[in-house]
């Protein structure tokens, strides 16, 4: 690791924000990950799409289980709320704080590890639950933190550090994440911020559920030959379907790209979403489509990724449960808690 | 683009901004570690090699070095590059043991006029190679104008002659209070080579109605400087008018504050900002009382019964024409006049070589300066050599530091039967820094502080001797701080293309976004897809050649810390931090003629 802090200067001409900020104001900690991190590229894209969006870092609450990828909510958002919770119970301890405040943004940043085996049902609760948040995973297909072993989303025969062949099937996250609701779910690359910032933003733009895979080489032990998440493997076997732009502001939208290929998708906040279209048949609106898309590409070795899936029409958890839209922290004592004469009449209701 | 080659000596010469600024090209922030490890000697040799003269150059250069200080752009202050100079010099030990000796001679005879800057740098040249060095000046002590015109409250005497003395003592032979008065009757002593060093010693004069009749009481600057430097002068009016912009005149009026004036002005043509003096000179005469009035255009000395009573001036302001020159019209206001007691003209030097006669042998052009190669520094007499201001005119000490090398080298070749066109490249020694996984051999932790700030005598002290030196230089506390605040641009980031997996942890880390990888392509489309604006088009582009994927790797080399993030977050090594330490070629270094590629 790093011994020095990043030195406090920054480029004389760095653009500011809406807010005042530079890119620089979303940084948090140096990182004390291995160098070359594709998590370190992540983390550069969260403060790169929170700096695009004029985000205030202080209406952020970032959450994290346990492993390298969990670390790194320290190194972006210095100035935001932070949860590093217990080893595959992000999706739980997320989706309590946005039950009791649903103002924030919230964030929840996982591995592979906390998310597909440790966490798994976690998160598979929180995506079937419609909870509002962006949900990334930083998938190295390994467990760095123990030295490199498997973990489950490491490909059937794809080789390890040592070379032995892992004989286990994979899960696919996006796959599962669609099956179960999710109502925007993408993949990307950390060696492509051109692909993953847009996506980033656009996800925290979104309502509902949004899940993002996004594929991170393990330098220390996942970036051989033989391995199917190392650099040059992905950059080899990525096929985008779509690149997207984000538009924040609500005015009509100069396409200036050849007709038919690109899509304008509106989300709930009044926010836009340009899709340029890669691969000319492929609809994001299509959940089945989606799906199936997938399964042939993954057949074949292909690693897919784009925008996969989005409703711009979703609903969340507190639509489905129908809370206050108050957060409670804000509530006055007697309309968090009414007295035995309204419990009465709850109970008296139910009887 | 075409990859950056960086084996040419220039590139990374180049991004040492402070070292390609000076003309003599002193490895500045190698001197400035060394102060912060507390090696002032060391420090000093190197100063020394370079620039002759650190102590006196530690206090009064015109500091072309700061200006350029990538500093600068990062922050407001660049770092006190000369002050940390005078560091080395204040705080060493006794360095004779380590100056070059007196040699046996090679029987070759070198005649140098003049003993000033640019003499005594071509003595120290020559001397140690054999050659026997004499240097001829009107004076009856070495140091020429550093001596005579700088006053003694900026320049002690004690640091004059302790680095003259130094180049004095390596065999030189001194002929003070011998003015040469013909060109002539030197070539006739059939020296082997001729080096004229004597400066621009002619103030300009100011011929404006008043001006003889007034006489007893206007004094040229420079040669009254140069009366009171040697103590035929010790008092002036009460009522001063400093006429001149430009750093004489600032040693002028605040000379003027010492010897008995109380209303010192400075009355200049020019805007405030125009004028020829640095900053930090107009900052210390407004620090003494010393008001500056800026676009007045003296007309006539006014005077009564043939004795100077005051100046008038036209007032004027500044226009600027479609070519935007600016030229200084009359704004239509009335005259002024200023009352006084005695006036300093401060308007220019010139050079004057009435002692060289026709037919020496060297030409001159139709500005009466002799014409001079601006590389080997030879005049039409292949024998005869200039350097300093009497090669182009006034410049400053650095200046003369480096036309004394270069025109040493040029006696060296000639006299060793080698091509003088032929120039050696710099001596360039590169090695990595790296100590550990994340250890660097040189301080890479960024000082954020502020431009540490040099004491300054008590005012009132300071004013009442004219022999008091107002700036007291850094302790060793403040130079540590000062010495830090120094980004290390000589430790270059070098890139190894073969390297990079394109991983881009150099480019999320760099604090300064200085480090994009995109397409490649001309530069200013490439200036125009970096990560951060670039601002300085002079400041070059690091282009890599293709990587894998088909991008380059360009880094904006404008603001680099040089903190070595990059190279501590590059998971191969195609990053590392190596240091360039550049050196000029000065007569008797072997002559590198290739240079060596990067490690």
């Amino acid at each position: 690791m790093t011994y020095i802090a990043k030195p406090k200067f920054h480029h004389p001409g760095l653009k500011k924000n809406e807010l005042g900020y530079t890119h620089r104001d979303y940084e948090g900690k140096i990182s004390t990950l291995c160098a070359g991190c594709g998590h370190d590229s992540i983390t550069a894209s969260i403060i790169e799409a929170c700096y695009e969006l004029s985000i205030e870092p202080h209406r952020v609450a970032k959450i994290s289980g346990i492993g390298c990828s969990s670390k790194t909510p320290d190194y972006f958002l210095g100035n935001s709320h932070g949860f590093n919770s217990v080893h595959g119970r992000m999706p739980s301890v997320l989706t309590g704080a946005n039950l009791a405040n649903r103002d924030l943004i919230y964030l929840g940043v996982s591995g592979d590890g906390d998310s597909a085996s440790i966490g798994f049902g976690q998160f598979a609760h929180s995506i079937r639950r419609g909870v509002n948040m962006t949900y990334i995973v930083e998938n190295n297909g390994v467990y760095g933190l123990t030295k490199g072993q498997f973990s489950a989303t490491a490909d059937r025969g794809s080789k390890s550090k040592k070379g032995v062949t892992n004989t286990d099937n994979a899960i696919d996250l996006v796959a599962i994440a669609l099956q179960l609701g999710a109502t925007f779910v993408a993949r990307s690359f950390s060696g492509d911020k051109a692909q993953l910032v847009p996506l980033i933003a656009a996800a925290i733009r979104h309502k509902g559920a949004s899940f993002i895979d996004v594929i991170s080489p393990c330098i220390a032990f996942n970036n051989h030959a033989g391995s199917t998440k190392s650099f040059d493997y992905v950059r080899e076997h990525n096929d985008a379907v779509n690149r997207l732009d984000v538009l924040v502001s609500r005015d009509p939208i100069a396409v200036d790209y050849a007709p038919g290929t690109v899509q304008v998708v509106e989300q709930h906040d009044g926010s836009k979403v340009a899709l340029r279209k890669i691969d000319a048949d492929y609809d994001p609106h299509d959940r089945l489509g989606a799906q199936t898309f997938l399964a042939r590409h993954a057949a074949k070795g292909q690693i897919v990724t784009g925008l996969l899936y989005v409703d711009p029409d979703a609903e969340d958890l507190h639509e489905h449960l129908n809370t206050v839209e108050t957060p409670l922290n804000t509530l006055e004592a007697d309309t968090l808690c009414p007295g035995s004469a309204v419990l009465d009449k709850i109970n008296a209701s139910l009887r | 683009m075409k990859p950056t080659d960086i084996a040419a000596p220039d590139y990374f010469h180049k991004v040492v901004d402070c070292q390609w600024a000076c003309p003599a090209h002193t490895p500045v922030p190698e001197y400035i570690r060394l102060i912060a490890q507390g090696r002032y000697s060391d420090a000093y040799m190197i100063n020394w090699k370079s620039n002759v003269f650190p102590g006196i150059l530690g206090r009064t250069c015109d500091r072309p070095c700061e200006p350029a200080c990538r500093r600068g752009r990062v922050e407001e202050n660049p770092v006190a590059i000369c002050r940390l100079k005078r560091v080395a010099a204040d705080f060493k030990d006794d360095i004779r043991q380590r100056l070059p000796k007196p040699v046996p001679t090679n029987g070759k005879r070198v005649a140098l006029v003049g003993g000033g800057p640019a003499s005594l740098t071509v003595a120290r040249d020559l001397a140690p190679l054999g050659y026997h060095c004499t240097v001829f000046d009107a004076d009856p002590e070495a140091g020429g104008m550093m001596r005579t015109q700088i006053p003694k409250f900026r320049l002690p005497n004690s640091v004059i002659d302790e680095e003259t003395g130094y180049i004095l003592a390596l065999g030189v032979d001194f002929k003070g209070g011998h003015r040469i008065d013909s060109m002539r009757s030197l070539l006739a002593e059939k020296y082997d080579a001729i080096f004229v060093g004597s400066g621009a010693p002619r103030g300009r004069e100011l011929d404006i109605p008043g001006r003889k009749e007034a006489a007893s009481n206007i004094h040229i600057g420079i040669e009254w400087l140069a009366s009171v430097s040697f103590g035929h002068v010790d008092k002036i009016g009460k009522r001063v008018i400093v006429l001149g912009g430009g750093n004489t005149a600032m040693d002028c009026c605040r000379t003027a504050r010492r010897l008995g004036g109380e209303d010192v002005k400075v009355i200049v043509r020019s805007g405030f900002e125009e004028m020829k003096a640095s900053p930090w000179e107009k900052e210390d005469a407004i620090h003494e009382d010393i008001p500056i009035l800026n676009f007045l255009v003296p007309v006539a000395f006014v005077h009564e019964n043939g004795k100077l009573t005051g100046v008038t001036f036209q007032k004027v302001k500044a226009e600027y024409d479609a070519k935007g020159r600016r030229n200084l019209v009359p704004s239509g206001e009335p005259d002024q006049t200023f009352a006084c007691d005695d006036v300093l003209v401060a308007v220019g030097q010139e050079n004057a070589f009435p002692w060289i006669e026709q037919d020496c042998g060297i030409e001159f052009d139709k500005w009466h300066m002799p014409k001079v190669d601006p590389k080997t520094f030879a005049s039409t007499n292949p024998k005869v050599f200039f350097g300093g201001d009497a090669a182009f005119g006034p410049k400053n000490i650095i200046w003369a530091v480096a036309h004394g090398h270069d025109a040493a080298l040029s006696i060296h070749k000639m006299l060793s039967g080698e091509d003088i066109g032929e120039r050696p490249l710099p001596e360039v020694q590169i090695s990595s820094q790296k100590m550990g996984i994340h250890e660097w051999s040189y301080d890479n932790d960024i000082s954020i502080d502020k431009r540490f700030k040099v004491p300054h005598r008590d005012k009132v002290v300071a004013l009442k001797d004219i022999r008091a030196e107002v700036e007291l230089g850094y302790d060793v506390k403040l130079a540590l701080g000062e010495a830090h605040r120094c980004l290390n641009c000589d430790v270059q980031t070098v890139f190894s293309t073969s390297l990079c997996i394109e991983c881009d942890a150099c480019a999320d880390i760099c604090p300064m976004d200085c480090i994009t990888f995109t397409g490649n392509g001309e530069e200013s489309d490439l200036r125009q897809r970096l990560k951060a604006p670039s601002l300085h088009p002079d400041q070059d582009l690091y282009v890599s050649s293709d990587l894998k994927t088909g991008r380059v790797m360009v880094k904006d080399e404008d603001v680099c810390l040089h903190c070595g993030l990059c190279a501590e977050r590059c998971p191969t090594g195609a990053w590392d931090m190596q240091k360039y330490f550049i050196e000029m070629t000065h007569a008797g270094s072997t002559c590198p003629t290739k240079s060596r590629s990067a490690a």
